[in-house]
């Protein structure tokens, strides 16, 4: 609980619901009738609407990007040490919009809602949605705001994914894509891993095929498991030594099963805690919605066709020790920006702190975020 | 950064901008602050992006709206396909890379101009330095101790002159300026001697 909310928080805030009729169609053929997307928004729009910026969230983020929800909430949103008056994405100067995204468990329409055809939660009938539906659905939550262009589609992981996917799928409607710690496509091991998560979950004799709300449960060893391998990909070698090390619970081996080194503790107590608050659903989806990614496959497996299509500015940021999204992935999407000769700058920030990196408060990190939106600030102030 | 002006440009600059086409594209190896750039950017409709791996550096570009890649030289251009570049320009950066005969190379690979300029190491201070004092010369140009200097293939023009020769790379155009960053007539007579900067426009086409 913040006793005081501090002064460069965006302060307490209260997630809005916007509730589209019209259907989507997704990726996959489905259709969704009608559906729920909750966000929140920080900062003021400004007369001329051409302040907006929209955060992407990742795997397991949501609509709550800063500040606070209640004076009882233990801690501000996700991206709270970038988003808020005076930090990098400046909301004395932006007006910033963060939303769950469909499928999610946060508000927005997903497994756990209900489907108004059957009367029952979704469940694994939740239609399998993909980045572009994600963006699709984020495009007509711009038309109910009245933002014709955001200013910046700003996003880390599967959200940067999802502002190279605004970048081709609505050109005119970005003016600056700042993409952090993505890839134009995940490898094969990262496939890979998102499969062993998925089966960690599937397998649980709680999931039920999915339907474990129908059975009063939930598939908790089974996200546990899952959460603890993606976590411990998100760190790198050198952050888990200095954390951790070799340190023992007890100061001493027990010749036991139990969780012995600190290492162990602390996946047990990510696990844990994920466990309870995210939907097994959901990351099933998730995962999916990372892997399906390829926007390049639509044209011929060219990504210097497919960026073409762009015209907004780009900032592509890695970090030196994420090897899950590791720095030749963001060069990928560079070369190919370049080759089709487009706006780009690139930088790749030294951290120890492997693809969590880029939710961390890195000096140099945010310097470099806080000079591109400062000047699209000041273009914007200029042209007011 | 307030808008740049020809006045406002490093000599050496203010010479290069002049031998760059407008409505072209140039990649600047080692841009520092992207002043060349945001230069040509603004007043030659260049588009361009230069490499850096100073990070205050590559802020500086990023809020100067200049694009700015992330990227050690001595790695090479291997993410530039040929002729890709109408000029590659490299300033007061080749002494200071790893291999400037490969980079070179690299540079006229992706480039169908370059334009390199380096501290002239034959100028007649620097002669004179090393001759009456014995030592590694040290100046404004070049203000590092001999162990501790980034600048660690210094050249003269000669020396210059000679490895293009080997490699068949064609001088389009050279100029120096002196320790002022002047261009005047004397210099103009023996540059090997009285420039401080060479400046050197090269290509590889017949």
């Amino acid at each position: 609980m913040p006793e005081v909310i501090p002064d460069d928080s965006v302060g307490l805030v209260t997630p809005q619901t916007f509730h589209s009729d019209t259907p989507l169609t997704l990726r996959s053929g489905r259709v969704l009738p009608q559906y729920d997307l909750v966000y929140e928004t920080y900062g003021q729009l400004n007369p001329q609407r051409s302040n907006a910026v929209l955060i992407c969230h990742a795997l397991s983020g949501d609509q709550h990007a800063a500040g606070y929800n209640s004076m009882e909430d233990k801690k501000p949103g996700w991206w709270d040490n970038a988003i808020g008056p005076g930090k990098p994405i400046d909301t004395n100067r932006f007006f910033v919009v963060a939303l769950n995204n469909l499928g999610g468990c946060s508000g927005s329409t997903g497994p756990i809602s209900i489907n108004p055809e059957t009367g029952k939660q979704y469940g694994p009938d939740f239609p399998i949605v993909a980045v572009r539906d994600w963006v699709n659905s984020q495009a007509v939550l711009a038309d109910h705001l009245g933002i014709a262009k955001w200013a910046a589609v700003v996003g880390g992981s599967l959200g940067g994914m999802q502002v190279l996917r605004w970048s081709i799928q609505f050109p005119q409607r970005i003016a600056n894509a700042v993409v952090v710690a993505s890839a134009p496509k995940l490898s094969a091991q990262n496939i890979a891993f998102n499969e062993v998560a998925r089966q960690a979950i599937a397998k649980d004799p709680d999931f039920h095929d999915g339907n474990y709300l129908d059975h009063n449960t939930i598939p908790k060893t089974g996200l546990m498991q899952a959460r603890m391998l993606g976590h411990l990909t998100y760190l790198s070698e050198d952050a888990m030594r200095q954390k951790f090390g070799r340190d023992l619970r007890e100061g001493k081996l027990n010749y036991s099963f139990a969780p012995e080194f600190q290492v162990e503790s602390y996946l047990h107590y990510q696990g844990e805690k994920f466990s309870t608050r995210f939907d097994a659903n959901t990351y099933m989806l998730m995962t999916k919605a990372l892997d399906y990614f390829d926007p390049a496959a639509d044209y011929g497996h060219d990504l210097v066709k497919c960026l073409s299509n762009a015209l907004c500015n780009f900032l592509v940021v890695s970090f030196t020790t994420d090897w899950r999204f590791s720095p030749g992935r963001s060069e990928e999407i560079v070369n190919a920006l370049m080759e089709a000769d487009k706006n780009v700058s690139y930088a790749c920030i030294e951290s120890d702190g492997g693809h969590d990196a880029f939710l961390l408060d890195n000096p140099r990190y945010h310097q470099v975020l806080r000079a591109y939106m400062n000047r699209i600030a000041n273009q914007l102030e200029a042209n007011a | 950064m307030s808008p740049a002006t020809l006045q406002s440009l490093r000599p050496d600059l203010a010479i290069i901008q002049d031998w760059i086409q407008p409505d072209s594209q140039v990649l600047d190896l080692g841009c520092g602050e992207g002043v060349l750039l945001r230069y040509l950017s603004e007043h030659k409709n260049v588009r361009g992006y230069g490499l850096e791996i100073n990070p205050d550096k590559i802020t500086a570009c990023i809020a100067n709206g200049v694009n700015v890649i992330e990227q050690d030289l001595n790695d090479g251009l291997v993410n530039y396909k040929d002729s890709s570049i109408d000029t590659v320009v490299m300033t007061q950066a080749i002494q200071a890379v790893q291999r400037p005969d490969q980079l070179l190379e690299e540079m006229l690979r992706v480039g169908d101009e370059a334009i390199v300029t380096f501290p002239n190491f034959g100028f007649w201070r620097t002669r004179l330095y090393l001759a009456l004092k014995g030592r590694m010369p040290m100046s404004e140009t070049l203000p590092h101790a001999w162990y501790d200097t980034p600048n660690i293939h210094l050249c003269t023009m000669t020396d210059f002159e000679e490895l293009c020769a080997s490699k068949n790379i064609r001088i389009l155009n050279k100029t120096v300026v002196d320790d002022n960053h002047q261009e005047h007539w004397a210099i103009r007579l023996w540059p090997a001697l009285l420039g401080e900067v060479a400046i050197y426009h090269l290509t590889r086409r017949a």
